[in-house]
């Protein structure tokens, strides 16, 4: 294949996944990189590199404009952040000596735990219990809803911690935002409100895969040839997006992406098992 | 007077920085990519096996020559760093912020996120 044709195929996809993503909360990343290994015969090396640098493109285009509406906790998220790039730079090292049938199969079952979690449902509850540590670390916020402002407690701050390590290892072994194991840190495990706790995650994305992109660059695994349509791709399509953002036709869109999301990663889990990748 | 500077002003600050970073090195990857092509768009791809990238596409300074060469790949490579530095300004950001209005604690973590990029830097973990 020409590189002229495959820059194209790329582009198309990417914009479609940026679109998508923007409008479902589903990461760029669980769209990229089935796109590139299973359509594409792309090495999943150079698959994960592509990915990583879309996924800190949406998390930072899509968190300017959250962090602008005074929903993220930025305190939260810069503590959280310890967690995730420690684990970040963990996974990118793991990620070295993984076979690559092992990371097609953590792949697949990460896709599909990522499709259920984007369509569970998204009932709105407010802790005010506060833990001594969240107070001593200053994490309990408040964040506007309508014209009210809504106060909230964090708790139970060790186990989202630990939770967080394990999400950015995930993230740095295979170049996800892994955006639905952090909403289940905050959400689940700490009690913080989902708005809260879906911004908050996209606003630590970035970072987290940041810092493992670095290695990465480093490493030889981000091939600008590839990079280049998923960027560009990538961010248009999430500007798209936002711009189309109609609630009454994204939840049907979630059906219809976790069905896809799911279907990709059977058979990328399928691969992994037959050592065909 | 000295105007208090709140969180509020940090957040819309933020807000900036982030899509600012996001927009410019989209611009970079576009210029780098449209050399690429024109230079290399008849070429046959070859990702099915990994073979690495050269020095060109992987190293700062080698990077940095490149883009003064105007080697597309180099400058798609430029924006890509630009990229990758944008959320690593931000942190870098709310550290200031946080001297500012004086609050030790989130200094001290904002410190500590740094580091631990920094040593994922200079750390030799890519080799």
């Amino acid at each position: 294949m020409s590189v002229l044709l495959l820059t194209i195929i790329i582009l198309l996809g990417a914009y479609a996944a940026g679109l998508v993503g923007s409008l479902t909360g589903l990461g760029g990343g669980v769209v990229i990189i089935p796109l590139l290994t299973l359509v594409l015969h792309v090495d999943i090396h150079y698959a994960i590199g592509a990915s990583l640098v879309s996924v800190i493109a949406t998390s930072s285009g899509s968190a300017a404009a959250y962090v602008k509406e005074g929903i993220t906790n930025m305190r939260l998220g810069m503590f959280l952040e310890i967690a995730t790039t420690t684990g970040a730079i963990t996974g990118a090292i793991i990620a070295k000596y993984l076979p690559v049938n092992y990371i097609a199969i953590l792949f697949g079952s990460v896709l599909i735990f990522s499709a259920i979690m984007s369509l569970r449902k998204k009932a709105e509850r407010v802790e005010q219990y506060k833990s001594k540590l969240a107070q001593k670390l200053k994490l309990n916020s408040s964040y506007p809803s309508g014209d009210t402002i809504v106060t909230y407690g964090v708790n139970n701050v060790a186990g989202g911690f630990i939770t967080m390590i394990f999400a950015g290892i995930m993230s740095g072994l295979l170049g996800i935002g892994s955006g639905a194991l952090k909403v289940v840190a905050m959400d689940g495990i700490m009690g913080i409100p989902f708005k809260v706790s879906t911004t908050t995650s996209n606003f630590m994305i970035g970072v987290t895969a940041a810092a493992s992109a670095v290695v990465y660059l480093h490493r030889g695994y981000i091939d600008p040839g590839l990079a280049m349509p998923v960027v560009i791709g990538v961010i248009l399509g999430a500007f798209t997006g936002s711009k189309i953002l109609v609630h009454a036709q994204s939840k049907k869109l979630r059906y219809f992406f976790a069905v896809i999301v799911t279907f990709l990663a059977v058979q990328m889990i399928y691969k992994g098992i037959n050592g065909d990748l | 007077m000295q105007k208090k500077l709140n969180d509020k002003d940090i957040e819309l600050l933020i807000g900036s920085l982030l899509r600012w970073g996001v927009l410019l090195s989209m611009v970079v990857v576009i210029i780098g990519g449209s050399i690429y092509l024109y230079r290399h768009g008849h070429d046959i791809s070859h990702y099915d096996t990994f073979t690495g990238q050269p020095d060109f596409t992987r190293q700062l300074k080698a990077i940095f020559e490149g883009v003064i060469n105007i080697r597309g790949r180099a400058i798609i490579q430029f924006g890509i760093i630009l990229l990758i530095a944008t959320p690593i300004t931000r942190v870098l950001l709310s550290a200031i912020s946080f001297t500012i209005e004086k609050d030790y604690l989130y200094l001290g973590i904002s410190v500590i996120v740094l580091s631990i990029i920094t040593i994922s830097m200079l750390g030799g973990f890519g080799g």
